[in-house]
């Protein structure tokens, strides 16, 4: 039995401890976000966040997660309350078949975590890893730089209210 | 609006079985004839093979709008076009329709979702049922209001009386109102009073895309599935000798090892442990391979001089007319990767002597004949249900692993089992966009006009696409009885396949074009975007930068002077002004470039001008894409932003093409079986900026867009390419190694 944090619950998890988390996630706990691409490493369309950093989880096996933070793309917001990756997205239509981009959502979100406001060649390196074959990346370039604006004016909310 | 699927549950597969009343809808109209059916006269796209009104819309008596699409979301964007279209001519808001797309028991049959065609065929029918639906619904008020026709309209899902009496569409349709033929002229509107075809309506599937909804047919789960895999044989044609079956099985979670001939799959409670069998499976099955590939290196000379079926398909005046300039030149391109990010995938549940299956493959029906061919069953016992997949871009692995998914589901009759490949298995099994070669040359006179042009071009087929006969199911080829494919056919004029867009637009005064089809294939390969008109646009919008460089023209100025279609000199005029064309001539700095092109798709669908700026880096060879300006003729324009989306991507993805893609295999297997060994453009690569402008035609037909962006991508890097290095590259991809063994650093 495996115990996984996964976007802030604790879940028992019956499979063999070599499972790729991916598989674990979509199957066991019916999260349908992260997306088998490759397997191998190589497109990121199974991109989760573990302890704050991207991960390919087609190639992280759970034996190496138990006591980590996993987040998903179901953990930024829901359709009827999207966070703001999401309305990004959204706003800027940015997706065709859309397989890619959850994987795409989630470095975005670890950069923007880290970076509040990145350039356009720091947002292009840090998705670099992501592949997507529609040709969308223009509208993700878009979206992740709106997606800033979006978190930095959910901060300041907040700080606003704290300062009155 | 249209919601994500429901939570797949036993309810939602038992729920797919029904729809008597569409069924019925979808009956030919002369079923119901008596005697002798009388011609009819031609219906407005698709509504000619599907008549009957409620075969496009059904209005239940809880009010609910439900319009039916034979054609089939791939990413695309055609589910909101299609509600626009049908809420524009209903006036009924986008939000309260639901659409059902490709179904064999609930939609027409529209066959492929293919060739830029969805809104000329569904579309059309779509608009043109909802107007005549709109004019029953005004009859019908009428009378019920003893009132005159003219004296209401329809407002909101009802309709309304000068007088302000309203009569909702739900109480005016309580049964087969709308089971009638529809009528070759319908009562469209002024496309001046649309409020809903035009505008930039935000995509129905996006936000369950962007959330964790369960958007996919590889986010199936109903009750009870099991995972599947399949082990292919090593390369084509490979004979399995020996497979310790039983080992297998005994193996964690296996339910199943399913061998027929040498087809091999294993079904397993888990994926995790469906994948270990497979790769068990795979190391201990013997095969004896007996494919021999030609060598990679020579294929274009190759594919040449193979035995073709030779067509003339463009003779004008005399094609051997001399003239001041004699340029010739010849083009080629490698075998190209759909290569859909998500690997091919399909949920099949056998039950009772009924197949069901959920699948993203292009085509419904024709895949339905084929599993029923395969499986030796008749139509009617196979269900195949659209549900979306990867984007496919063409002919993938689609309908091959909706076979594999059905020979499983056979075998473990009442499991639904859900069978995705490997990416190693999409990349090396699936069916590859052809290589070609062209060969062209042109003629000048001394005023700098083309006097002559001749063209041929090779290539073998572009479509071996299911429908009918199952020899093009992958799977079916391997059985212990296996299907033969059927003979390869070229796609007729005048959209082509390996010759489409091989004529050129312009107006040459001598012209000879002729296709050289190939039926012999040593590499699997199938539909990929575009066909040959990537290939083609390639060599032609190529050719014609060489010929405006030896006339000492500007390229744009040259290809206006050839021109005389008004919409597409409208294009290209657009596309260059506002990239500043005639703003920045005279000398760039070395390595700077800067490259157009033009194509009508097929040169009868949307209009396509691309400019492109670039540099390329001297030492590496390296091309870094800059400014890239687009504009677009797709005829009456639904979603621009839709539009504008299909040929960004569309100019991404041929960028990607253009600069970095070939399929590469040795003298027994394919050898680019993932990313690293087949690199597609990463973020870093993508261009700078893309801007794309629509020229809207209201009032005129729909003419398409999801391929009118890839040939004129090809030729416009091509071209600045040459612009920037002064050395002209020819053959397909424009990789930096060939750059820099072209330019000599």
């Amino acid at each position: 039995m495996t115990v996984l944090n996964v976007n802030g619950k604790q879940h028992e998890v019956n499979a063999d401890p070599r499972t790729p988390l991916l598989y674990v996630l979509r199957n066991d706990l019916a999260l349908n976000a992260a997306k088998f691409g490759c397997g191998l490493g190589q497109c990121g369309a199974c991109t989760v966040l573990v302890d704050h950093n991207p991960v390919f989880s087609c190639v992280t096996p759970i034996a190496a997660l138990e006591g980590r933070y996993i987040r998903t793309v179901e953990d930024l917001g829901t359709v009827d309350k999207p966070g703001p990756v999401q309305r990004a997205f959204i706003e800027e239509q940015a997706a065709q078949c859309g397989y890619c981009i959850p994987g795409m959502m989630m470095r975005a979100q670890a950069l923007l975590e880290k970076n509040a406001a990145p350039s356009d060649t720091q947002i292009r390196e840090a998705l670099e890893p992501n592949l997507c074959r529609c040709g969308t990346q223009m509208r993700i370039l878009r979206a992740v730089h709106r997606a800033a604006k979006l978190m930095t004016v959910e901060l300041q909310g907040p700080l606003r209210e704290a300062q009155k | 609006m249209n919601a994500p699927l429901p939570s797949p549950t036993r309810r939602m597969f038992l729920a797919t079985g029904g729809a008597l009343i569409v069924s019925f809808a979808l009956e030919p109209a002369a079923s119901f004839a008596q005697g002798p059916v009388p011609p009819r006269p031609k219906l407005p796209g698709s509504l000619d093979k599907a008549p009957y009104l409620d075969a496009w819309i059904a209005i239940g008596g809880d009010g609910a709008v439900t319009v039916f699409t034979g054609k089939s979301e791939l990413g695309q964007g055609i589910k909101t076009a299609l509600i626009q279209c049908a809420a524009e001519e209903l006036d009924v808001d986008p939000a309260a329709i639901t659409l059902i797309t490709a179904d064999t028991e609930r939609t027409a049959n529209e066959g492929y979702t293919a060739g830029s065609h969805s809104m000329q065929d569904s579309g059309t029918a779509i608009l043109n049922a909802a107007a005549q639906v709109r004019g029953i619904l005004i009859e019908l008020a009428a009378t019920r209001l003893n009132l005159a026709r003219d004296q209401m309209h329809a407002k909101s899902g009802a309709v309304v009386a000068n007088d302000g009496r309203s009569v909702a569409y739900k109480e005016l349709v309580t049964g087969q109102e709308l089971h009638r033929t529809a009528q070759p002229q319908s009562p469209l509107k002024d496309p001046k009073t649309f409020t809903v075809i035009g505008k930039p309506v935000r995509r129905v599937d996006i936000p369950g895309k962007v959330t964790g909804a369960p958007m996919y047919v590889q986010d199936l789960r109903p009750e009870g599935m099991l995972h599947a895999r399949v082990v292919r044989p090593p390369n084509y044609g490979a004979e399995l000798v020996a497979a310790n079956i039983a080992a297998v099985e005994k193996l964690p979670g296996v339910i199943k090892v399913v061998r027929d001939g040498n087809f091999l799959a294993v079904a397993a409670q888990g994926e995790f442990q469906a994948i270990e069998a497979m790769n068990v499976l795979a190391s201990i099955a013997q095969w004896r391979k007996v494919a021999a590939l030609p060598d990679e290196a020579t294929i274009h000379q190759f594919l040449t001089r193979l035995p073709t079926q030779d067509q003339v398909i463009a003779n004008k005046g005399n094609p051997a007319q001399q003239g001041a300039h004699f340029l010739r030149a010849t083009y080629t391109r490698p075998y190209l990767s759909h290569g859909s990010i998500g690997p091919s995938c399909a949920v099949a549940l056998y039950q009772a002597d009924k197949l069901t299956v959920w699948t993203h493959s292009q085509g419904v029906y024709p895949l339905r004949a084929s599993l029923a061919d395969m499986l030796q069953v008749k139509p009617e016992q196979v269900h195949c249900i659209h549900v979306e997949g990867s984007g496919c871009y063409g002919h993938n692995a689609a309908d091959d692993a909706a076979a594999d998914a059905a020979l499983v589901a056979r075998a473990v009759p009442g499991r639904p089992i859900r069978l995705q490949w490997m990416r190693e298995q999409e990349h090396g099994w699936e069916p590859f966009g052809p290589a070609m070669a062209s060969n062209v040359s042109g003629a000048l006179d001394s005023n700098g006009k083309i006097v002559a042009w001749n063209y041929e071009v090779w290539s073998n087929t572009h479509s071996t696409r299911p429908g009918g006969p199952a020899g093009n199911l992958l799977a079916a080829q391997y059985l212990a009885k296996p299907f033969q494919p059927p003979a390869p056919k070229e796609i007729p004029m005048p959209e082509g396949g390996g010759d489409r867009n091989a004529i050129p637009i312009y107006t040459i005064p001598n012209e000879r074009v002729v296709d050289h089809f190939v039926p012999q294939m040593p590499l699997r390969v199938s539909a990929l975007r575009a066909l040959g008109a990537y290939h083609n646009v390639f060599s032609v919008e190529s050719f014609m930068d060489e010929l405006a460089a030896a006339a000492k023209a500007d390229p744009v100025e040259f290809r206006l002077k050839h021109l005389d279609d008004s919409r597409a000199r409208d294009v290209i005029t657009k596309a260059a002004q506002e990239f500043g064309w005639s703003k920045s001539t005279g000398q760039r700095p070395r390595g700077e470039g800067r490259g157009f092109a033009f194509a009508r798709y097929k040169n009868l669908a949307a209009y396509c001008g691309v400019a492109v700026e670039l540099t390329v880096d001297r030492e590496s060879g390296e091309v870094r894409l800059g400014r890239i300006v687009a504009a677009v003729d797709s005829g009456l324009a639904v979603n621009p932003d839709g539009i504008r989306n299909q040929i960004e991507g569309a100019i991404v993805q041929s960028a990607s093409w253009t600069l970095y893609e070939a399929v590469t295999f040795d003298r027994a297997d394919i050898t680019s079986r993932d990313w690293s060994t087949y690199p597609i453009l990463r973020l870093t690569q993508a261009p700078r900026s893309i801007v794309v402008y629509i020229i809207d035609r209201p009032g005129e037909k729909f003419l398409g867009t999801g391929e009118a962006g890839q040939g004129p991508t090809a030729a416009a890097i091509a071209n600045a390419v040459a612009d920037a290095t002064g050395v002209r590259l020819r053959d397909l991809p424009l990789t930096a190694t060939r750059i820099k063994q072209a330019i000599g650093v």
